[in-house]
């Protein structure tokens, strides 16, 4: 076997840059990255084959639940390779798979000179993956295509060998097929990797240049920050430098993953692994940012830092008003390990205290939320998401409205929103339903080319506002799942945007605002106010639900007084079964919210923030408590 | 004073909406008839008598159940011991529920002779349809044969028990089943709105979706068509759901609306002495047991705090004309109970405060609103 014994291997701040291959993986969410990731850590043995297990990578169990990667790693594999008989090593960096996280998808290509373009040969390559393949080879990235799951059944690795070959510019030979699950090929993929991918250049006598990666909270020992060495190297116990911070910072330890932290002697010029400084934070070890010596620290920062932008924002209010403190506890803890995710107190009149959360995207959302009600045990309810609106008065007054409670009322010039550029892969049979979709959601067509027989790429503008919506459920189920979707950011541009407020009689109700197209007010004004009245339970007067913008009533509904309210019978001089009942009853009061004059059932606002499916949930428990 | 309830708990069958303590004898025991079942249930219900205070009694109220289908002179041994024991009131009523089927002219001179002076008919509905979705079996026309025997027995109230909002049901259906009521020989009416118990054959036919309830509207609008024609007969309501000529209220039930001490005798019976409440094992056969063993057949009690008696009084008091008295309200409670008053659904008078006939059909919201 062409591994070698750690022992043996070279060793970290050692290793001769000529001997190194830094690589990583893009691949779509089950296409097998994992499983790839796992057989290169058994066949290079730096795992031991009692202490395998499944997705070894993967370290949160969301991460194996969901089958995708959050935060990337970087394993340090010895290898002789099988060509040349010469000894390597190969630092794999694992990619974060999704569109919320393009930054850190990008860091983590500039920490590399190569990249293995992974495949499912039974599905083809999906949209993010083709953007991360742009985006490797911007950045000069050596690109090697693998197909992987050669040995399902209904592989079609000639289709997608033709199909890979035409985006990459290679011959349909070159492709490598592999299969993650028997390890077939995997071998041979390691020995390409060291043919093709260039070794690592840099000046070791430089100030120490150090890309971040990066950045995870441990609970233990504080962050953990993954590094690639441009220049120089970085040695335990010296005092380094953050450089967009300029903040000084002791590495108490440095070291290699393989796959378990190994500390080390340091980390030379190519080499890749992790310093360990004692900061609580990631925040202020950022991802792109660029470690130097702090004795003689660089004068040119490594390319590319930017500070994280969040462009989805939601409401997340504790289900129990009780829980807001642990709410805000949970959300500082996860802040120490998510550098995108930003918050700030909001109070909700319908949801009370919570916070207003900003997230990268709708996955980066939903990852924040999962993590919040597993790791805190808190229920939570979410209003809908929105994007980031530029609001400019009349009178040139700017705001920049991330709640639409906060638009501004008055005289408006114009607002902008977010516009991205969406890229869209399919087989060829939807584009009708593709294209109706792009149009219902106000987008404007770029372009379409096909990428092999009977599958294309679809670009389109698209407002970031309709994407957030629901476009990629609609997009899933009108294409069967066949669909996959990436975008980017292309800047704002103005739209015929309106605030749209739900009033119930007369106030308006803060959770439900939103900002919407103009001819798309009349539709959400409906969808609400029927949805509230549904859910509202009558009260002893009726109560006017309207939908308005500003003070243009557009759509109303009402919910008639209530008339019956009464129990008939009591049983037998059973006064304690009613009076128990009486009792049970003021305490679903107490979960009523006031607005004005309406009560309100907390179960209606969430149900009016949730799906039909939720509402019908609802309205079964309520008919079994009355 | 102390009046008693005797609780029946037989019935030839069970109807679908019921979820009543009661049984069918042979669900108690194989072959049982109720001839063999009675003899020995009122053994028990005597041995229980025996825990009761012994203050004067100027009510009884058998109920059930069927106590109809007892016979006669097992119910008169329950009235002559109480009678022994505690003596009655010169006025006492005696009160028994009864099916239309299950009396006849010979029974109801018997339930005189025992004691009996008023009857209560579980007429329920005049509409076969009805009926059957109440999965009643009584023929609708013997309620007037029946009313008019126990006339011609000599009961000095007779009422009859209606129920409306039964699936199906529309308002015109149960304006000609309050006619029909109406025009019978009685100076009694109870009638319920049916509630859909959990568990019972009614409840399961609505969830499969063979019945659907009628809404809170059309159950609203029957009320108010009961309340409006028993007024024009003379009947007015006294109790929520109870009308009457005058001087024939149901003077056991207003005992319960005015926490009276009363004694429940039989399995499940709840009882009130003294801001007490206390209930029996529900099951005969556990309450037999107990009772023959010479345990006590009492399953659980409450003592009530001031809290919950202030909360039972607002309940009470304000199913019934006399309303609430404001001296019982706090200054926030009152306050609250402007916004209704001003809304047609509460009158206000020189020291009580009273519901209209819309304001009764919210009676447990404006409870709320009160004890808030």
């Amino acid at each position: 076997m062409p591994a070698i014994s750690i022992a043996k291997a070279p060793q970290p701040a050692a290793t001769n840059p000529a001997q190194i291959r830094n690589f990583c993986i893009i691949a779509h969410i089950d296409h097998g990255k994992s499983t790839l990731a796992d057989r290169m850590l058994q066949i290079t043995e730096v795992v031991e084959a009692r202490n395998m297990r499944a997705q070894y990578l993967d370290r949160m169990d969301i991460e194996r639940e969901r089958g995708i990667t959050i935060k990337s790693q970087a394993v340090r594999l010895p290898w002789r390779s099988g060509l040349d008989g010469q000894e390597y090593v190969l630092n794999m960096i694992d990619t974060p798979g999704h569109v919320d996280f393009t930054y850190e998808v990008s860091r983590s290509l500039a920490a590399c000179e190569g990249a293995v373009l992974l495949v499912d040969c039974a599905q083809g390559i999906e949209a993010q993956t083709l953007a991360n393949l742009y985006l490797a080879m911007e950045n000069n990235l050596t690109i090697i295509p693998v197909l992987n799951k050669i040995d399902l059944p209904n592989a079609q690795p000639e289709k997608f060998a033709a199909e890979l070959a035409g985006l990459i510019g290679c011959k349909v030979e070159d492709v490598l097929k592999v299969s993650g699950k028997t390890g077939d090929g995997v071998a041979d993929l390691l020995d390409q990797i060291i043919a093709q991918i260039p070794a690592p250049v840099g000046d070791p006598e430089a100030p120490a240049r150090a890309l971040i990666f990066d950045s995870v909270y441990d609970a233990y020992r504080g962050v953990v920050t993954y590094v690639r060495v441009v220049d120089g190297h970085i040695k335990p116990r010296e005092q380094i430098q953050m450089f967009s911070t300029g903040v000084k910072h002791e590495a108490l330890e440095v070291g290699v993953i393989s796959p378990e932290p190994l500390p080390s002697k340091g980390l030379g010029v190519g080499e890749v692994g992790y310093l360990i400084t004692g900061v609580k934070d990631v925040r202020q070890s950022r991802v792109g940012d660029t470690i130097t010596n702090f004795a003689r620290p660089t004068k040119d920062p490594l390319g590319g830092y930017k500070d994280p932008k969040p462009m989805v924002f939601s409401g997340l209010f504790p289900l129990d008003g009780a829980d807001f403190p642990v709410l805000r506890d949970a959300l500082e803890k996860l802040q120490l390990n998510d550098a995108a995710l930003v918050y700030e107190p909001e109070s909700s009149a319908a949801l009370g205290f919570g916070f207003r959360c900003g997230f990268l995207g709708l996955l980066h959302m939903e990852i924040v939320r999962e993590r919040l009600e597993r790791e805190a045990k808190l229920n939570l309810i979410s209003t809908a998401p929105n994007v980031v609106y530029r609001v400019t008065m009349e009178d040139g007054k700017e705001f920049v409205v991330t709640n639409p409670s906060e638009f501004p009322d008055g005289k408006i010039n114009n607002v902008k929103e977010p516009i991205v550029k969406s890229t869209i892969l399919a087989p060829a049979e939807f584009i009708g339903t593709i294209m109706e979709l792009c149009q219902e959601r106000r987008g404007v067509m770029l372009g379409m080319d096909y990428i092999s027989e009977d599958r294309v790429e679809i670009r389109y503008t698209l407002p970031l506002a309709e994407i957030v919506f629901d476009f990629f459920d609609q997009l899933k189920s009108r294409t069967r799942g066949y669909a996959s979707l990436d975008y980017e950011e292309l800047g704002d541009e103005e739209g015929n945007l309106v605030k749209v407020d739900i009033l119930l009689q007369g106030e308006a109700v803060d959770a439900f605002s939103a900002i919407v197209h103009r001819d798309k007010a009349y539709s959400y004004g409906v969808m609400m106010t029927g949805k509230l009245r549904e859910l509202i339970p009558r009260q002893q007067f009726e109560v006017p639900i309207q939908a308005a913008i500003g003070s243009r009533i557009i759509a109303r509904e009402s919910i008639r007084a209530i008339r019956k309210d009464v129990l008939a019978k009591c049983y037998g001089g059973d006064i304690s079964r009613k009076r128990k009942l009486l009792e049970k009853q003021k305490e679903g009061k107490k979960r009523m919210k006031m607005v004005g004059r309406v009560e309100v059932p907390q179960e209606a606002f969430v149900a009016a923030l949730a799906t039909d499916a939720d509402i019908e949930k609802i309205k079964a428990a309520r008919k079994l408590e009355s | 004073m102390l009046s008693f309830y005797v609780h029946i708990p037989y019935c030839v069958r069970r109807c679908g909406y019921c979820d009543f303590n009661t049984y069918t004898p042979a669900e108690l025991q194989d072959g049982a008839t109720l001839e063999i079942v009675s003899g020995d249930y009122i053994d028990a219900v005597l041995k229980e008598l025996a825990a009761a205070p012994l203050d004067q009694v100027p009510t009884i109220f058998f109920g059930g159940g069927t106590p109809s289908l007892l016979p006669p002179k097992d119910l008169g041994r329950v009235i002559s011991a109480i009678k022994e024991r505690n003596g009655l009131t010169d006025d006492c009523e005696i009160t028994l529920e009864a099916n239309p089927d299950s009396v006849t002219q010979e029974k109801l001179d018997q339930l005189i002779a025992a004691g009996f002076n008023r009857i209560s008919f579980g007429m329920q509905s005049s509409n076969p349809e009805v009926l059957k979705v109440l999965d009643r079996t009584h023929n609708p026309e013997n309620v007037h044969k029946a009313v008019d025997m126990a006339r011609a027995a000599g009961f000095a109230s007779v009422s009859v028990d209606l129920i409306y909002g039964s699936p199906g049901e529309s308002l015109a259906d149960w304006a000609s089943t309050v006619k029909e009521a109406l025009s019978l020989n009685i100076d009694h009416i109870s009638a319920y709105a049916l509630i859909v118990e959990e568990g019972t054959k009614l409840a399961a036919q609505i969830k499969r979706g063979e019945y659907s309830m009628p809404d809170d509207d059309l159950m609203a609008d029957m009320y108010l068509l009961v309340d409006q024609q028993c007024l024009q007969k003379g009947l007015k309501w006294y109790e929520l759901s109870n009308w009457s000529k005058p001087g024939h209220q149901c003077r056991h039930n207003i005992a319960y609306w005015k926490s009276n001490n009363w004694w429940g005798l039989g399995p499940g019976a709840h009882s009130h002495i003294d801001s007490k409440r206390f209930w029996n094992v529900k099951h005969p056969t556990a309450y037999k047991e107990k009772v023959f063993a010479g345990t006590s057949p009492i399953k659980d009690s409450e003592q009530l705090t001031d809290e919950q008696k202030k909360s039972e009084y607002i309940m009470l008091a304000l199913r019934m004309p006399e309303g609430v008295k404001k001296a019982a309200l706090t200054v926030a409670q009152y306050e609250r109970t402007l916004e209704y008053i001003k809304s047609g659904h509460v009158i206000e008078k020189e020291n009580t405060l009273a519901l209209t006939p819309k304001g009764r059909l919210i009676a447990d919201r404006l409870t709320h609103e009160m004890l808030r």
